[in-house]
């Protein structure tokens, strides 16, 4: 994947016009407006939130032939008045991204290199791996500072951390398995 | 955050304690609004930043001793008579009287009454209030009793000078009065102010008395509850907030509830008696329990089988399981499989080379991201000048990497910084095999309970009950979204028997949760987030569009904000003990007579620019009428109130620190929270080491985010650094012969970065006690991949550098203030 500079810009570019950044300066709503015009004709939009940091900027996505084509801040945000800062600004490189990997990929014990597998392979792989740690590591009844026998149903061997980058849907499903699992170390990004 | 980011512009003064300008940019608008609008911003930083430049005064402060400045200030507002006093003695725990035995840091060398030395922890029985005979606090209203709260907390801070804090802190002591004068003088009826922070403030030994320090300032000044006041928590990660509410934290259900512990909880009853007060509103958490549990296991829990509670782990010990425990437990072996999901702990996190360690010792590792992050690829990180290269054939652990999607190309909810839920629509489909993170975790739970399908042994019960339908592939997200809000389980009719809801309608409040399995609640704060209409169709109100208009500036029709869209958290607070406004300029939510109740007949309720956040028809002179702070037992906001290393916050010195504790003998928190890894693998600096002389702290930068997956793999933003860097005063660099835009060594007891000297006036020398103090600051967003046209956009990892130590309370690390030493050129 050795991709210049040049190259990524050519991709990215549309996200560089028309994003009012936070900023004094001249006015520019005229020249934005007729660029945003442009830009978005015959464009679907989306509404969006962005996905950096938590002050949650809402975002408004154009897309054209199931490909994003521009992400700008949404206008009517009460709690941002439709500004992004930089990195709200460069969203659209999450998606249009040659860098992305966009296969599963597996690394074997000792391995020098990724393979790619399909998907199903990896998801019946992982859960293999998840009962067999489950079932070699779990404690069902341990004994409290008592003495006595109190039923834990716990998973010492495995953990999970993240994230603060999922949605809340996300995180629901997550700690619903995971507890139900026996899961205790579960952590995300709260305290780094 | 108690407030909100639109509401900022109300604050007659700021005091930004995070660098907001550059962290928060968008939210900092309202800062600069409320400016124009004639208020006065106040930057407390060790480093001048942007946001110092915004501002109208910039005090330095030596990072962690941010107690000595807090406290600096609570001793001055009560000095000069500058707290709100009508406020402190009717909405807060001042004037409750405390058990005479307890004694303060003052009286007992930096130690609050029951400390254990073999134990490192506080017997807290003299931590309480004194009670009349019928069990209700005693109080005295005139705040005189020695053993009132207040007058505790004066003695507390009575250490807490001017100069002390000129001693400790290195604030000159002319810019500390004047920013004191001002940030106090706004209090009373007709001012408010309000504070920022973020992990300025939490990653330190004693983080989580860092921000009982502000909330007790900010208390004492009558500003929470209040428009243009609050506690402004600045959070990093777009949904840090949701994550946390979700509980995908050691300590915690969703809702937060903790998770049960062996040796306290052994089954539901008891679990429920223990963590449920006999006052305040918590008095509701068996209804919240009950519900979540019957939106985990449906019909399979019962109330004969405590609803499925034993299918949730329990917890060895209180001390165990957090972030830092989790990669001390890996490099000991403990720890075989493990997730990172969109996560990247092998840059961010503390001690990050044992981290890295620790995933080599992995049987195996799933990390699911939108790139290939330094953790995924662990296995073979290249060599750096500080650092040989790993070789892939010592590593056995076995890899898996999950593409995941970007919020752009999935359908979900973020919550923000203040509370706000908004969802955000699916634009286009993901490429090839990447799938919304929602999508592994389900299919993963799918193929789970085929695994265990037929099973008879009673571990695998609550895998096989969980309720897990939401579709053949992609889970619905609205359908997940529903079942967090809350369903009616059957027909659920009101004490006079009309029907409320028919079973399977979204339940609209918390408040109709019930303890008896007919309701189901998988997050009882975010119940009302999605309704029905009249039709019976859903209403998602977290994807509500509604600007914000002159009747309703907080725009509750935008998002929907938990709990119940509430936009500022005790809001019965900006009312007077009589209900009414305390003041025309500062009018928000007040009591209105003549308003219909909710008893025909009767009349009275709340009303205002917001959701009350109290029951809205409690007339303030009924019992509990004066109780804003409805999440507490007492009602009252806590002056006092027990955090495992005391009732009050306390000055210690960071657990490595330049200097000695001058405010005490005891030097680091004695409840803190130590680690010893491997061989000599978390060795700390001495006090006032000669070999590590310098303070560091770590910080972010605008243009780039946390570890940096999500900006170092963007050309966009990976060109706009050229290099990792560390900044140095001038007269840091002139003392080490050190020129601007050299490669220098930042080096501590567990690792070392080579980087380059950012050497600016941007840091300043302190002088602390009459001794000169270098800190340097260091931002931690690189690690060792990134775009490879860009050679800037990889660097050393700046975690290498710090510690594993931890807060007592929570075990947040101590990156915000350690020592190091700065070396000219690579060493």
């Amino acid at each position: 994947m050795s991709l210049s500079r040049r190259d990524f810009l050519k991709v990215g570019s549309a996200a560089t016009a028309g994003v009012a950044v936070v900023g004094r300066g001249l006015d520019l709503a005229p020249v934005e407006a007729a660029a945003t015009t442009l830009k978005i004709k015959e464009a679907k939009a989306f509404h969006s939130v962005c996905p950096y940091c938590a002050v949650g900027c809402a975002q408004l996505i154009y897309t054209k032939d199931n490909r994003i084509i521009d992400i700008e801040g949404d206008p009517d945000t009460p709690h941002t008045l439709g500004r992004l800062c930089p990195k709200g600004a460069a969203t659209i490189q999450l998606s249009n991204n040659p860098l992305r990997p966009t296969k599963a990929l597996y690394r074997a014990p000792g391995s020098d290199r990724w393979e790619e597998k399909p998907l199903e392979w990896m998801w019946d792989e992982i859960a293999k791996r998840v009962k067999a740690t489950r079932d070699a590591t779990f404690v069902e009844i341990e004994k409290n500072k008592d003495g006595k026998d109190v039923v834990v149903n716990r998973t010492d061997g495995l953990a999970n951390l993240g994230s603060a980058c999922i949605d809340n849907e996300e995180c629901y499903l997550l700690t619903k398995l995971m507890r139900t699992l026996g899961v205790v170390y579960l952590e995300h990004q709260a305290r780094v | 955050m108690t407030t909100n980011l639109i509401d900022i512009q109300n604050a007659d003064v700021i005091m930004a304690t995070s660098n907001m300008a550059e962290n928060h940019p968008v939210g900092f608008q309202f800062v600069m609004k409320a400016k124009e609008r004639g208020a006065k911003l106040i930057h407390v930083d060790p480093r001048f930043t942007r946001t110092s430049a915004a501002a109208d005064m910039h005090l330095p402060l030596r990072s962690g001793t941010n107690i000595a400045f807090f406290g600096g200030l609570i001793k001055y507002a009560i000095d000069n008579n500058l707290y709100f006093k009508d406020y402190v003695v009717h909405y807060t725990n001042a004037s409750f009287l405390i058990d005479p035995e307890f004694k303060t840091a003052t009286d007992l060398a930096g130690l609050f009454e029951g400390f254990d030395e073999a134990k490192r922890a506080y017997d807290q029985k003299s931590w309480k209030y004194q009670l009349d005979t019928e069990g209700n606090p005693k109080r005295d209203l005139t705040l005189r009793d020695p053993q009132s709260v207040f007058q505790l907390m004066r003695r507390q801070y009575n250490r807490y000078t001017v100069e002390m804090v000129e001693r400790v802190c290195g604030i000159p002591k002319e810019k500390f009065i004047a920013a004191a004068t001002l940030f106090c003088g706004a209090s009373g009826p007709e001012k408010t102010g309000t504070i920022t922070y973020a992990l300025n403030l939490t990653q330190h030994t004693n983080g989580v008395e860092n921000i009982r320090a502000l909330c007790m300032l900010q208390l004492l000044l009558g500003n929470v509850g209040r428009p243009g006041g609050g506690v402004v928590a600045l959070r990093g990660h777009a949904n840090v907030q949701g994550a946390t509410d979700l509980a995908v934290l050691y300590q915690d259900l969703p809702g937060y509830h903790p998770t049960p512990l062996r040796d306290a909880h052994p089954d539901l009853k008891t679990y429920l008696e223990k963590t449920t007060p006999k006052s305040g509103f918590v008095v509701n958490r068996p209804k919240w329990v009950v519900s979540m549990l019957k939106a985990w296991y449906g019909d399979k829990a019962t109330r004969e089988n405590d609803y499925g509670f034993d299918w949730i782990p329990k917890r060895a010990a209180a001390d165990a399981y957090s972030q830092q425990h989790i990669f001390v437990d890996m490099y000991n072996g403990k720890i075989k499989g493990f997730f990172a999901i969109g996560q990247n702990p092998a840059v961010g996190g503390s001690n990050t080379r044992v981290v890295r360690e620790a995933l080599h010792k992995l049987d195996w590792l799933v990390v699911q991201d939108i790139f290939l992050t330094e953790t995924a690829e662990v296995w073979k990180a290249p060599a750096s000048s500080s650092r040989a290269a790993v070789n892939p054939k010592d590593v056995k652990t076995e890899v898996f990497f999950l593409p995941a999607a970007p919020a752009a190309e999935k359908d979900g909810t973020l919550t923000n910084t203040m509370r706000l839920i908004q969802w955000h629509d699916k634009a286009v489909d993901p490429p090839g095999d990447v799938r919304s993170d929602a999508e592994h975790i389900y299919q993963l739970g799918r193929r789970l309970k085929t695994l265990y399908a037929g099973s008879k042994a009673k571990r695998d019960q609550g895998l096989l009950a969980l309720t897990w339908d939401y579709g053949d592939k992609h889970p619905s997200i609205l359908k997940v979204l529903v079942e967090m809000n809350g369903i009616a389980l059957e027909e659920l009719k009101d004490k006079d028997g009309k029907v409320l809801y028919k079973k399977g309608d979204p339940l609209r409040t918390f408040a109709d949760l019930r303890d008896d399995g007919t309701t189901a609640s998988g997050i009882w704060i975010y119940t009302g987030v999605t309704v029905a209409d009249a039709e019976g169709k859903i209403v998602n109100r977290a994807a509500g569009r509604k600007k914000a208009d002159d009747k309703d500036y907080l725009a509750h029709g935008w998002g929907w904000s938990w709990p119940a869209n509430r936009r500022i958290l005790y809001n019965r607070a900006a009312a007077a003990p009589d209900g009414r406004p305390w003041s025309e300029k500062k009018k928000f939510l007040w009591w209105d007579p003549e308003a219909p109740s909710n008893v025909p007949d009767k009349k009275g309720r709340w009303v205002g620019l917001d959701v009350p956040d109290f029951n809205a028809f409690l007339a303030p002179d009924a019992k509990g009428g004066d109780n804003p702070y409805i999440m507490r037992a007492d009602g009252k906001g806590a002056f006092f109130g027990p955090l495992l290393d005391g009732p009050f916050p306390e000055h210690y010195e960071p657990m490595e620190s330049p200097v000695k504790n001058l405010l005490s003998k005891t030097q680091n928190n004695p409840t803190a929270k130590l680690w010893k890894v491997g061989e000599k693998r978390n060795e700390l600096a001495g006090v006032g080491s000669t070999e590590y002389p310098y303070v560091i702290t770590t910080y972010r930068l605008t243009e780039h985010h946390l570890s940096g997956v999500m900006s170092r793999n963007l050309p966009l933003l990976a060109e706009l650094f050229e290099s990792h860097f560390a900044e140095l005063s001038h007269e840091l660099a002139r003392e080490l012969g050190i020129e601007n835009g050299e490669r220098v060594t930042v080096m501590t007891p567990r690792g070392k970065i080579h980087v380059k000297a950012m050497v600016t006036r941007r840091l300043k020398p302190f002088t602390i006690d009459g001794k000169t103090v270098h800190q340097i600051g260091v931002p931690w967003h690189w690690g060792y991949n990134g775009v490879p046209a860009l050679p800037g956009s990889k660097g050393d990892i700046t975690n290498d550098l710090s510690a594993n130590v931890g807060d007592p309370n929570v075990f947040i690390q101590e990156s915000k203030a350690f020592l190091c030493n700065v070396k000219k050129g690579v060493v």
